[in-house]
C-alpha cells in the first residue's frame, strides 16, 4: 500500500500566479496506482499549467508535488513517467524513428526501445519518413511513442486527441484503453466530457485553476431526470404540473422531464395510463458530463 | 547519463542541413577572400587588391593558419553565433523542451550536452578551415612554383586551438543569447549586429574618440579575439584583427568570455520556465 507521499501523483496546495492571474489555485490531487485519472476543463482552466509543474517545466509559486514520493529536484524525478503536454513537438528534419532514438538517448534508454514504442503505436510503417510530413493522427501517435519510451508506470497526457478527426479520436481512445488496461496509472487531461467518460476511472475538474469536484466517474454522473414520451403533452403537462408544480416539469414540444426520483417512474407511469393518456416511452436520463460540469461550475467558463 | 545525450544532441546537429550549410558558407568565405580574390589580384595585377600587402607570400603554405583562423574574429565568428543559436534556439522554436525534458534529463545535463556539441562542430569547422586553406596554399604553391614550407607542428597546433577558442567562445555567445530570448530569429539578428556592426563603430570609430571606450575595448570579446588569433598568425588586415592586446591576454579574456556565457546560460535555464 502506497502511502500518500509515495503516490503515483500527489499536490500540496499547488499554486501558480502569473502576476495578477492565478491559473493553478491550492490544487490538492492525489492519483492512485493503476487508475485512469481525468483531469477536466474548459480551455484556459489550468490544466496544462498543472501538468507543466508536474513535469518540472515550470516552477510552482507555492505548494509542492511529488511523482511517487520524489520532488522535482530529486534525482531521477522523472525516471517512471512518461508524457505528452500540449500537443507533439519533434524536430521536423528527423524522421519518427531518428526522432525517437534521440529522445532515447536524452532518456539514456537503448535505441531498442525505439522499435517496441513504434511498434504499440502502429507507427512501424511510417516510422522512416520525415516527421514534416506525418498527418497530425500520425504526430499525435508518435508524442505517445516518446511517452512510452521508458517504459512508464506513470503517463501524463495533454489532451491526446486534441486536432484529430473522428476516426483519429477514435483510434487515440483505443489506444488509451489500451494503456489503461495495461496497469499503468495514465492521467489524461481533457475538455472533451465523453472522452474522459469513455476512458477514466476518476475524474476531476478544474475551473480557473480551482479543483471544483473530484469523484469516481461514474458517480460524477449520478442523478437524472424521468423523460415522459407522448402524444398527448398538453394533457400530460397540466396533469403532472398539478401532481408535481410547475418547476418540477419542463416540457420541450412532445417530451416532457421531470425532476424527480427515479422510484417514481412506475407511479407516474400508472398515473398517466389510467388518465388515459398514451404513453409511448418513459426512461431515465442519467446527465452527461456537460450538464454536471455546468452545474459545479455554475456554467462559468474560466476564461 | 551526460555521454547519452551527448550523442542525442550530436545526432540532431549532424542531420540538420543549416548545420551543414553553415559550414558550407564558412569554407567558401574562407576561400573566397584568403584566397581567391588575393590570388585574383596578384595574377592580375591589380595595384590594389583585397590583402595587398600580403601578396604571394600571404596565400602560401607558412600562412596558412593564419588564413584559416582569419575570420574567427567576424564573419565566421558570426556564423558561429548563428551555429550556437540553431543549437539551443530550437527548441523553443520547435517547442521541443518539453519533449526532451519529459524524458527526465536534468536542464543541467541537456545544457551541457548542447555546448559539447557546439565544442564538437566548432573544432570541426576549425579543423574543416585548416584543412582547406592548407588545401588552397597548396595549390597556389605548386602554380606558382612555390616550396611547401609548412609551420611548425607547435605553432599549427596553437593556431587551431586559438581559432577553436574564438569560435567557441561565440558560439556560447549564441547559445547564451538563444536562452535569453527563447527563439532563434532575435538572437541571430542581435548577435550579428553586435559582431558585424557594434563592435566596429566602437573600434573604427567610438574608441579613436573617447578614451574610456578604448579603455574598453581591451576587455571585450571581438577585440580580445582579434588579437588572439593576430597573435596566432592571422594578417591584421583581416576585418576584426587587430593586436589592441597581446596573445596571452587574449587567450585568457576570450576563454573568460568563454566560461562566463555557457555558465550564465546554463544558469538562466534553470530558472526560467518553459513552454
Amino acid at each position: 500500500m502506497l502511502t500518500t507521499m509515495t503516490k503515483p501523483v500527489w499536490t500540496d496546495s499547488l499554486t501558480k500566479r502569473y502576476g495578477e492571474v492565478t491559473a493553478v489555485d491550492e490544487l490538492n490531487l492525489t492519483i492512485e496506482q493503476g487508475e485512469v485519472y481525468g483531469f477536466l476543463g474548459p480551455n484556459g482552466a489550468g490544466k496544462t499549467t498543472t501538468l507543466r509543474m508536474l513535469l518540472g517545466l515550470i516552477a510552482p509559486t507555492s505548494g509542492g508535488v511529488r511523482l511517487y514520493g520524489k520532488d522535482s529536484t530529486t534525482r531521477g524525478y522523472l525516471d517512471a513517467v512518461g508524457a505528452l503536454i500540449e500537443g507533439p513537438a519533434f524536430y521536423p528534419y528527423l524522421s519518427g524513428r531518428e526522432n525517437l532514438r534521440v529522445l532515447a538517448g536524452h532518456a539514456g534508454m537503448t535505441a531498442s526501445r525505439v522499435a517496441v514504442v513504434l511498434d504499440e503505436v502502429e507507427l512501424t510503417d511510417r516510422a522512416g519518413d520525415k516527421y514534416s510530413t506525418y498527418s497530425l493522427g500520425m504526430k499525435q501517435r508518435l508524442g505517445i511513442a516518446a511517452a512510452l519510451l521508458k517504459d512508464p508506470a506513470l503517463l501524463i497526457l495533454d489532451e491526446p486527441t486534441n486536432g484529430l478527426d473522428p476516426a483519429g479520436m477514435a483510434d487515440m481512445r483505443g489506444l488509451l484503453r489500451k494503456l489503461g488496461a495495461q496497469g499503468r496509472t495514465v492521467l489524461l487531461s481533457s475538455h472533451l466530457l465523453g472522452e474522459v467518460q469513455q476512458i477514466c476511472d476518476r475524474v476531476s475538474v478544474l475551473s480557473r485553476g480551482a479543483l471544483v469536484a473530484e469523484r469516481p466517474v461514474g458517480e460524477l454522473g449520478a442523478g437524472g431526470r424521468l423523460v415522459v414520451v407522448t402524444a398527448q403533452p398538453d394533457i400530460a403537462h397540466t396533469r403532472l404540473v398539478a401532481a408535481y408544480g410547475d418547476d418540477t416539469v419542463r416540457r420541450h414540444d412532445d417530451v416532457l422531464e421531470l425532476d424527480v426520483d427515479e422510484s417514481d417512474a412506475a407511479k407516474i407511469n400508472a398515473d398517466l395510463v389510467g388518465a388515459g393518456i398514451d404513453v409511448s416511452e418513459l426512461r431515465w436520463r442519467r446527465p452527461n458530463l456537460e450538464e454536471v460540469f455546468f452545474s459545479l461550475t455554475g456554467g462559468n467558463h474560466a476564461a | 547519463m551526460l555521454l547519452s545525450n551527448i550523442r542525442a544532441e550530436l545526432a540532431k546537429a549532424l542531420r540538420r542541413p543549416a548545420n551543414w550549410l553553415l559550414l558550407a558558407v564558412a569554407v567558401t568565405l574562407s576561400l573566397t577572400f584568403a584566397y581567391l580574390i588575393p590570388y585574383a589580384g596578384y595574377a592580375g595585377g591589380t595595384a590594389t587588391p583585397p590583402n595587398s600587402d600580403l601578396g604571394l607570400p600571404g596565400m602560401l603554405p607558412p600562412a596558412y593558419v593564419g588564413n584559416a583562423i582569419g575570420g574567427m574574429p567576424v564573419f565566421a565568428g558570426a556564423l558561429a553565433v548563428i551555429l550556437g543559436v540553431l543549437v539551443v534556439g530550437t527548441e523553443y522554436t520547435a517547442t521541443t523542451w518539453k519533449t526532451v525534458l519529459a524524458q527526465g534529463p536534468s536542464r543541467a545535463t541537456v545544457y551541457a550536452s548542447k555546448l559539447a556539441t557546439i565544442a564538437v562542430a566548432t573544432l570541426a569547422m576549425t579543423l574543416v578551415l585548416a584543412a582547406v586553406s592548407a588545401g588552397a596554399s597548396t595549390l597556389v604553391a605548386a602554380v606558382e612554383n612555390q616550396p611547401l614550407d609548412w609551420p611548425p607542428l607547435t605553432e599549427q597546433l596553437a593556431g587551431i586551438g586559438g581559432g577553436w577558442l574564438v569560435a567557441l567562445m561565440w558560439a556560447s555567445f549564441g547559445a547564451l543569447l538563444a536562452v535569453v530570448f527563447r527563439g532563434v530569429a532575435l538572437p541571430v539578428g542581435l548577435g550579428l549586429v553586435w559582431l558585424l556592426a557594434v563592435q566596429n563603430l566602437l573600434a573604427g570609430i567610438a574608441a579613436p574618440l573617447v578614451d574610456w571606450i578604448a579603455d574598453l575595448q581591451l576587455g571585450l570579446p571581438g577585440p580580445n579575439a582579434g588579437s588572439l588569433v593576430a597573435a596566432l598568425g592571422a594578417g591584421t588586415d583581416t576585418p576584426g584583427v587587430a593586436t589592441t592586446v597581446g596573445g596571452g591576454q587574449a587567450a585568457l579574456v576570450v576563454a573568460a568570455y568563454l566560461v562566463a556565457f555557457a555558465v550564465s546560460g546554463g544558469w538562466l535555464l534553470s530558472r526560467t520556465d518553459l513552454d
